[in-house]
């Protein structure tokens, strides 16, 4: 055997480079990387898409320069919790950096997909001019910019393949974006303007999809009314993915069946969502095609129950439903009898901060349907009262669940039974499903809990808990278990600094870990700080009171926490409210 | 293993030094050592801007106007008060703004002090607040709710959101809440999710913000909010770090920024009329509250003879 790294020049690096295109998971690659000098250098000239989890991790410029031949890149910005109002909204997570360097490094980038990032209308053109082969721009959860830098993407991006605004924050100042298009632009397979909250020209709509014949997606905002989505649906019945617009108007018979026939038209419709203040009237229009609906998203819709069931019941292939809880137990036990290919379930509050329930969405709805739907392995489900039992029994049911996140909506919730806490339950989910993923915990929970999911959860990657455990040995469980732990996001729990510095290595296994509303307290993170040099410890602090934190003693408490690794040391752009720890 | 900590939902059970150290300094008067409540007072007014009867009541006062208003007088938010009359604020709880992360709601319970309460005529419900704001922000309310009985126009406090719970994404609540649904049984009932968002602009800041108006109880936990999310905003124009504060528990910079530069807090109405924030009552003004602009004064001008008259004009 040919020893050190001379049995790579056995055969030119063309055929290396043949070998690695094989390997497109970026797990894989990383580790050919590290075979030896040359392999290292092979991969990263022939690695073209990079996915980067924590934009802080690394500095952009260092990505860029090692991965030259990169054409779609994926990043991540703000922590999970940023969703939920727990990030200051000053963060950071701000887009230029990456995007400046990449104009710079990656002239040929075709596909850019940022989430929860902050991105500015230059950054936008920026995007429009440099890149000048660009196709795919995906923004999830991201803010900062406006309609305005949408039509330099619309007026530069000449083969512009898709353009996917999911939940952004965009502000309206141009109202004729869309006309920004070209005539000679015809390129579109995806358009998602759902998140926008302005006027859409509807006609100008209809040209540009009526010359795009390879549209496969369109999902439209609110502002769009039911009348004019025959029309687009006239001009665009090769369809596979539609968001409806606004879809309530006054009743009319003729509208009704135009739409009616419109939706038929549709033969290829696979998915469907949208349905903004639907109500009953309309909703029978789309009966025809929901024998061969996959995804369906009446999550928007505050239907009742009744309406729903007649809907989903006609939805025999379904597999991805999100909807409200007015659908109740009795609407998932009809779903749970005809959905039988529904792989994943979410169920969303109408009334989180009601004070009376009249809704009838309990744990049994849950249980039905994880006995009726055998290839179900991810739930997101909005409840105000379980059971050990129905957990256990969700448990039997599906050992298959690579996402379970029960929220009870009232924190401390016991088993409302039993009284007892709901530990069994969620103990028996972990032990039962050997590759769940995800795992969001909800409900009264003692440290027992936490030292099944450390025991047993071997595959879990992502984990949110709140409200949660007795003391520090919940947290020292998890940290000391849970071996592909790689995201950790933790409020109001009482975990201190103990588990944090007995486990200061584990952290650097992980992405990041977030803790607020806990018990850590300013000297622990400075110890783990000074013990850790590739973790940036960052400690945000928004009551700013009396001293700067620097002189703050080491018994100080921190209200949030958040821990990533880093090979790019502290960040420079924080805001006032966040110190690094070094 | 340590004993569990007592964890209200924002999780403050540790913070409250200024609740121990208030309720001890309840009866004395404002000029007393350890904690100068007065100063913690929340206060958008320009600096100097104190009328007597400040003294009394938990001023709060938003936006200023400019001097081409009718008396020329710097009228603040509790001059509004005593012109309304009926309304009244609850003072800010220590930690009772839920929404936007914990503290900076300064609390200034009056006790005895000069007469006041936290509404005229209420003077022992400042001590009731003092003495429960400790770990306990629900009852506060609550109980502050009772005392003032049924003078005050603004409703019970709505049971306390925990920031970020339930776990909803903002985007969700955003969406319901500005696309009701029209097949409710009862407008105002079981249904839609409580919650109010309106955008919240501020001249030269980079982008908007959107606020869900149903958190605030009143125009002081409000302000308070506005603060943390638009301080990031005015850092950049106030310079250093470390403002010196006056006693260390209303540091904030919007506040000086918005005493020092004339930022204003304006709201387009139902109508499509830019108002003055403070004008009028809570209730009213989430009622007919559209979208807020935090604008720069000078910009300001001539709005506030407009809110006079249709106050007017709607009673």
């Amino acid at each position: 055997m040919v020893g050190g790294f001379r049995w790579a020049a056995m055969f030119p690096d063309e055929v290396w480079e043949h070998v690695f295109s094989f390997l497109p998971a970026d797990a894989d690659r990383n580790a050919a990387a590290l075979v030896c000098r040359a392999w290292y250098r092979l991969e990263r000239r022939s690695r073209w898409r990079v996915f980067v989890g924590n934009c802080y991790a690394v500095e952009p410029a260092a990505a860029v320069r090692r991965f030259p031949e990169v054409r779609a890149a994926a990043i991540k910005g703000k922590p999970h919790f940023a969703d939920f109002n727990l990030v200051p909204s000053d963060w950071g997570g701000g887009a230029e950096a990456w995007v400046e360097a990449m104009a710079e490094g990656w002239p040929h980038l075709e596909e850019l997909r940022l989430k929860r990032m902050v991105v500015s209308d230059d950054c936008l053109e920026l995007i429009a001019r440099c890149f000048k082969n660009f196709k795919v721009l995906s923004l999830v959860s991201c803010e900062g910019f406006s309609t305005a830098g949408l039509a330099a993407i619309a007026a530069n991006c000449r083969y512009l393949r898709e353009l996917d605004l999911h939940e952004n924050e965009v502000e309206d100042n141009c109202l004729h974006w869309m006309s920004h298009f070209p005539e000679s632009c015809t390129s579109l397979v995806t358009l998602n303007i759902a998140c926008l909250e302005g006027e859409v020209n509807v006609s100008v709509l209809e040209r540009l999809i009526g010359r795009c014949p390879n549209l496969k997606t369109l999902r439209l905002n609110h502002s769009v009314p039911l009348e004019r989505l025959v029309g687009l649906l006239h001009r665009a019945p090769q369809l596979v993915d539609l968001g409806t617009g606004k879809y309530a108007a006054q009743h009319h018979p003729e509208l009704f069946s135009r739409l009616e026939s419109a939706i038929a038209g549709c033969k290829n419709l696979k998915g469907l969502s949208g349905f903004w203040e639907a109500g009953p009237t309309f909703l029978p229009a789309i009966y025809s095609v929901c024998e061969g609906l996959t995804s369906l998203n009446l999550s928007y819709a505050t239907i009742q129950g009744p309406e729903l069931i007649k809907l989903i019941s006609r939805c025999k292939n379904l597999q991805r439903l999100w909807v409200m809880d007015l659908i109740e137990d009795e609407g998932l036990i009809a779903v749970a009898a005809s959905c039988k290919l529904l792989q994943e379930l979410r169920v969303f509050p109408s009334d989180p901060y009601g004070a009376a329930q009249p809704i009838s969405l309990t744990e049994h709805g849950l249980v039905a349907i994880s006995a009726g739907c055998p290839m179900l392995h991810s739930v997101l489900y909005f409840c105000r009262q379980m059971t050990n039992a129905a957990l256990l029994t969700v448990a039997k049911n599906c050992p298959n669940f690579t996402c379970f996140r029960l929220c009870i909506m009232e924190p401390h919730t016991p088993d409302y039974i039993t009284r007892q806490p709901l530990d069994a339950g969620f103990s028996a989910i972990v032990e039962s499903c050997k590759h769940l993923r995800r795992l969001s915990l909800s409900g009264l929970l003692t440290d027992l809990v936490f030292k099944s999911i450390g025991a047993s959860a071997n595959r879990l990657e992502m984990l949110s808990v709140a409200f949660a455990g007795d003391g520090d040995a919940g947290l020292h469980y998890i940290l000391s278990g849970c071996k592909n732990l790689r995201k950790l996001e933790i409020r109001d729990c009482p975990f201190g600094d103990k588990p944090l510095l007995d486990n200061a290595a584990k952290l650097e296994t992980m992405r990041s870990l977030w803790m607020s509303s806990c018990s850590v307290t300013l000297g622990a993170c400075r110890q783990l700080a000074r013990k850790m040099p590739l973790l940036n410890v960052e400690v945000i602090n928004e009551r700013k009171r009396g001293l700067p934190l620097e002189l703050q003693p080491d018994n100080c408490p921190v209200e949030k926490l958040y821990i990533y690794r880093t090979v790019a040391g502290p960040r420079s752009d924080t805001p006032s409210c966040v110190w690094i720890l070094r | 293993m340590s004993p569990p900590l007592e964890h209200d939902y924002i999780g403050l059970s540790e913070f409250h030094c200024p609740a121990a150290a208030a309720a001890n300094a309840g009866g004395g008067g404002a000029e007393d050592g350890a904690l100068n409540l007065k100063d913690t007072e929340l206060r958008l007014g320009l600096p100097g801007s104190e009328p007597a009867e400040r003294k009394d009541e938990v001023g709060l006062t938003l936006g200023l106007l400019p001097k081409v208003f009718v008396s020329g007088a710097k009228r603040g938010f509790s001059d509004a008060i005593d012109g309304a009359g009926k309304w009244g604020l609850t003072a800010g709880r220590g930690g009772s703004e839920v929404e936007g992360g914990k503290g900076g709601a300064l609390f200034s319970p009056r006790g005895e002090n000069g007469g006041g309460g936290l509404l005229p005529g209420h003077g022992n419900a400042g001590k009731d607040v003092v003495a429960k704001a400790a770990g306990q922000e629900r009852k506060a309310a609550a109980q502050v709710g009772n005392s003032a009985g049924s003078d005050r126009g603004v409703a019970p406090a709505a049971k306390a959101q925990v920031v970020g719970w339930p776990p909803i994404r903002s985007y969700r609540k955003n969406t319901m809440a500005t696309n009701p649904s029209k097949n409710k049984d009862d407008a105002d009932g079981k249904q839609g999710l409580g919650c109010l968002y309106v955008k919240v602009s501020m001249d030269g800041a980079p982008y908007l913000r959107k606020v869900d108006l149903k958190t605030y109880n009143n125009y002081n936990e409000f302000s308070v909010a506005l603060e943390k999310m638009f301080s990031g905003f005015t850092i950049g124009q106030c310079g250093s770090h470390g403002i010196p504060s006056r006693d260390g528990l209303s540091e904030s910079r919007l506040i000086d920024l918005l005493s020092g530069s004339e930022y204003v807090l304006t709201y387009e109405d139902k109508d499509g009329d830019w108002m003055l924030v403070g004008d009028v009552p809570w209730e009213m003004f989430i009622d007919s509250c559209r979208r807020l602009r935090i604008m720069k004064g000078s910009d300001a001008i001539g709005l506030a003879p407009r809110a006079m008259e249709k106050c007017k004009n709607r009673n």
